[in-house]
């Protein structure tokens, strides 16, 4: 086989491997994703769907419960909150007024947690209490 | 002290800024007094910023509050070691020990090539000038570490408990060294390509160190970090894809593949367009990995809050990118290869096989990371990705990514023969193939997955034993030696080649470990009384009784109130180990509408893990304590003390405090208390830790200087005198 036939094959099986590749990425990852939701964005939820939900802790809404907690998530900037309801184990810097990111279901009035999911952004990360006090 | 600080910043961004613009000029012109000037630049930004670090370090040593990065960080009974580190703590101080690395690194390689490179060097040293001037005016404008509040408090809110663990400590300068450490080769690279000198070896040379160094950093980090997390955070895994954990992955995936790849171009002159491809491309993402944690733009667990530095660090990658795609498309004749691929049974091919699973690797992970926003734009919502997606893309890349690693190392250059194949594979083979029969007839068969990698990884180590077993023969024969001397000969005589053996086997061992640790693994929550007990991967576990206590500083103030568990671990009935997991409560540091008791229940609260580490299995719990019940006694001590407020001085009010938790300790155990454990067993985790030590080793055996490096200088320094004496430098 001539030399430049050979690369021009070589070259249609490589982007047609890479173009296969792109779209089991591109599909796969909308099968398995969940959509990233404000409590704000959840008046509308569906039972049974899975939402990844940010927010923030409400202040005085935690209660420990047999095997996790109970608190409310409410929108970073806003009022609106949602009930989450979580059983599994509790991230060490979960706590009142802390950022968090959980997935949760849909059911009957309250959302559900998945084990595992609820994470706490860590609290290391300040930006603003230095800088607000600061007479630079 | 903070406003000499903040001058000695300034006078770093001016000197940037002049360092960029002699550096250009000399460089445009040939004008070698500019070019020195430029170079000098690097080395006054060098002792600039070291002395603005130090006056930081300083005032984090001395509790001065004054500094709202340390009244805001730190504290008078946070330990000296933590004080020293609490300094990167901050946004501000960690942009400043970034902006500290960078100028020591650049001064070091700049110091080292002054007498070599001397088309190249003055481009690389405006480019990384330009990344000088990036942070300084970052520190200067927008997050200045040398801010003063109007009235210093007299105590700092302290580090975050959190963060008081060594490894903690040590991972960000890690980080930062592997990031900062990536801009050299990038800024050589830039350079090379302005001049055309791309195809030229000693660019090449002079920074292959320094990126093979960034590698080695970048991975300690990201191990060290994730060695916190398993034994820091209550939750048992050591990874969990999460945003910044992957941007700190990706320069280090294109890394491994350009420190790879750089060798056939040294050999063969080939993959000239890869290579410098690679370079840019992990230069732009160890930005990136910095801009991530402070953009806010993904939501991370470690990512800054209310950021401004989004917009900016978007600017210079922005330009980071166009300027280096632009580059490679001005320079594509340059980039040519001088020699094609003889075989696809070839080192060459297998190296190019190597940065092509690596380089899906860090394109998956990048997907997975950055899905939410394009997701966004396809969908318009925001999606995000879980483990799950990461591992079905990344396992199997991994295990050839392994398979590879024990291939690449003893295939021949140019072309294997079936006879040099049977000669290097057939042993490794037999062996690897053998011990997978052996562990699926042992059960390992119902994970294929870890079985494959289980296999791949025996061959590694079976492949690069093999080699060092002929090596070592060879020097036997050669020159009479003893075994280990032959050994010690044989490395020492090529530690870059041996030492990245070592690596080969280090990473071996470590995705065996992450294999089996993942595969394997027996996880349960659960609720248990004192005297219950439960039940994972064959051990018993039984909550013998409950503990707790109220820790004070060495000052003798009140620390933090634990409560925890006695663990008895038992397996067919034989105690194996007592583990003794529990949490502490700090007090929080807002005291608004907090009474003294109430605030030790309203901070932060670590977990300290029960562990067993051991070979073959690590057993592991950590434990949530129900303190429901002591909510009354909490708010009667809050309301005792309020009516008490103003009455009693301080030295009695804290006696006073110290008692009523002495008392709620007791209340605690006499209670009985419920507790939510989460147990684990986890079979060699440690295989990770001890795989990380040992690509420590090989990284720094390659790193290190062999022994004809200073015979290499000497030749190096001859010649740009030679060359400098006919006027051809």
């Amino acid at each position: 086989m001539p030399p430049a036939r050979k690369r021009r094959i070589r070259l249609v099986v490589a982007l047609s491997a890479a173009v296969l590749l792109a779209c089991a990425l591109v599909y796969t990852s909308l099968l398995s994703s969940s959509e990233s939701v404000t409590p704000s964005d959840l008046t509308a939820a569906k039972a049974g769907t899975s939402y990844t939900l940010t927010g923030k802790v409400v202040d005085g809404s935690v209660r420990s419960t047999d095997g996790g907690v109970d608190f409310r998530v409410r929108d970073r900037e806003g009022r609106t909150s949602v009930p989450v309801s979580y059983n599994g184990a509790v991230p060490d810097p979960f706590r009142e007024g802390r950022e968090v990111i959980i997935t949760v279901r849909k059911q009957g009035t309250t959302f559900v947690g998945e084990r595992d999911s609820l994470v706490t952004k860590c609290p290391s990360k300040f930006t603003e209490d230095a800088t607000q006090r600061a007479s630079s | 002290m903070a406003i000499v600080g903040r001058a000695l910043l300034i006078l770093a961004l001016v000197v940037a800024l002049y360092g960029i613009a002699v550096s250009l000029y000399g460089a445009v012109r040939r004008r070698e007094e500019w070019i020195v000037s430029g170079r000098r630049s690097v080395y006054a930004i060098a002792g600039l910023v070291t002395g603005a670090f130090a006056i930081l370090e300083y005032a984090f040593l001395t509790s001065d509050f004054a500094f709202a990065t340390v009244a805001s960080h730190s504290s008078t009974t946070t330990p000296t070691f933590y004080q020293a580190a609490a300094a990167w703590s901050s946004q501000e101080g960690s942009l400043l020990l970034w902006l500290w690395l960078l100028s020591l690194w650049s001064t070091l390689v700049l110091f080292g090539t002054r007498r070599q490179l001397r088309i190249v060097a003055p481009w690389a040293t405006a480019v990384l000038l330009g990344f000088a001037a990036f942070f300084a005016a970052l520190l200067v404008f927008k997050e200045t570490p040398f801010a003063l509040l109007a009235v210093a408090p007299a105590e700092g809110a302290g580090l975050n408990p959190l963060l008081r663990h060594p490894s903690m400590m040590i991972h960000p300068p890690m980080l930062y060294s592997g990031y900062t450490l990536f801009t050299i080769p990038f800024a050589f690279a830039v350079g090379a390509l302005i001049t055309r000198q791309v195809g030229a070896a000693d660019w090449i040379r002079a920074t292959r160190r320094f990126a093979l160094a960034a590698w080695l950093f970048l991975g300690i980090g990201i191990l060290l970090g994730a060695r916190w997390s398993y034994s820091e955070l209550g939750w048992g895994g050591y990874w969990a894809w999460d945003p910044v954990e992957n941007a700190s992955l990706l320069p280090w995936l294109t890394g491994t593949a350009f420190i790879h790849s750089i060798m056939i171009q040294e050999k063969r002159g080939m993959l000239k367009i890869w290579n410098v491809s690679l370079v840019l491309a992990t230069g732009t993402l160890a930005i990136l990995g910095t801009f991530l944690v402070r953009s806010g733009i993904l939501d991370s667990i470690h990512a800054f809050g209310a950021s401004t530095l989004g917009v900016p660090f978007v600017i210079l990658i922005g330009i980071m990118i166009g300027g280096s795609i632009g580059l490679v498309v001005w320079r594509r004749e340059a980039l040519r290869s001088e020699n094609r691929l003889d075989s696809l049974l070839s080192r060459e091919a297998i190296f190019l096989l190597n940065n092509l699973v690596l380089v899906a690797m860090a394109f998956v992970v990048f997907w997975g990371t950055f899905w939410p926003l394009i997701a966004e734009a396809l969908t318009g919502t925001r999606r995000s990705l879980g483990p799950p997606w990461f591992d079905t893309y990344t396992v199997p890349l991994a295990i050839v990514l392994v398979l590879l690693s024990g291939i690449g190392p003893v295939i021949a250059w140019r072309k294997a023969t079936p006879a040099n194949a049977r000669r290097n594979f057939l042993l490794p083979a037999v062996a690897a193939l053998g011990l997978g029969g052996v562990l699926a007839a042992f059960g390992a068969a119902s994970r294929p997955a870890a079985l494959a990698m289980f296999v791949c990884g025996a061959f590694v180590v079976a492949s690069v034993g093999q080699e060092f077993w002929r090596g070592v023969g060879v020097r036997r024969a050669m020159t009479g030696e003893g075994p280990l001397r032959a050994l010690r000969s044989l490395v020492a005589r090529n530690r870059r080649r041996y030492g990245g053996y070592l690596v080969h086997v280090g990473m071996a061992l470590l995705f065996v470990g992450v294999a089996a640790s993942s595969a394997f693994n027996n996880a349960r929550d659960v609720r248990l009384t004192p005297g219950q007990t439960t039940r994972a991967g064959g051990y018993e576990f039984t909550y013998a009784k409950a503990t707790s206590r109220v820790s004070t500083t060495k000052a003798g103030e009140l620390e933090k109130i634990s409560f925890g568990a006695v663990v008895d671990v038992r397996r067919d009935g034989e105690k194996i180990v007592t583990l003794r997991p529990e949490r502490g409560f700090f007090p929080s540091r807002d005291i608004r509408g907090l009474g003294p008791v109430g605030r030790f229940f309203e901070g932060e609260a670590t977990s300290e893990v029960g562990l067993q580490a051991g070979i073959r299995r690590d057993v592991w719990t950590a434990m949530t304590p129900d303190i429901r019940n002591l909510m009354p006694t909490i708010e009667e001590g809050d309301r005792v003390f309020a009516a008490a407020a103003g009455k009693l001085p301080p030295e009695l009010e804290g006696q006073a405090l110290g008692q009523a938790l002495s008392g709620i300790v007791r209340q605690y155990i006499a209670s009985k208390p419920a507790a939510t454990f989460r147990v684990i067993t986890s079979p060699l985790v440690t295989w990770i830790w001890l795989g990380a030590i040992v690509v420590f080793l090989g990284g720094l055996i390659a790193l290190w200087p062999g022994p004809d490096a200073p015979g290499r200088r000497v030749s190096a320094r001859y010649a740009a005198r030679v060359a400098e004496e006919l006027g051809r430098a």
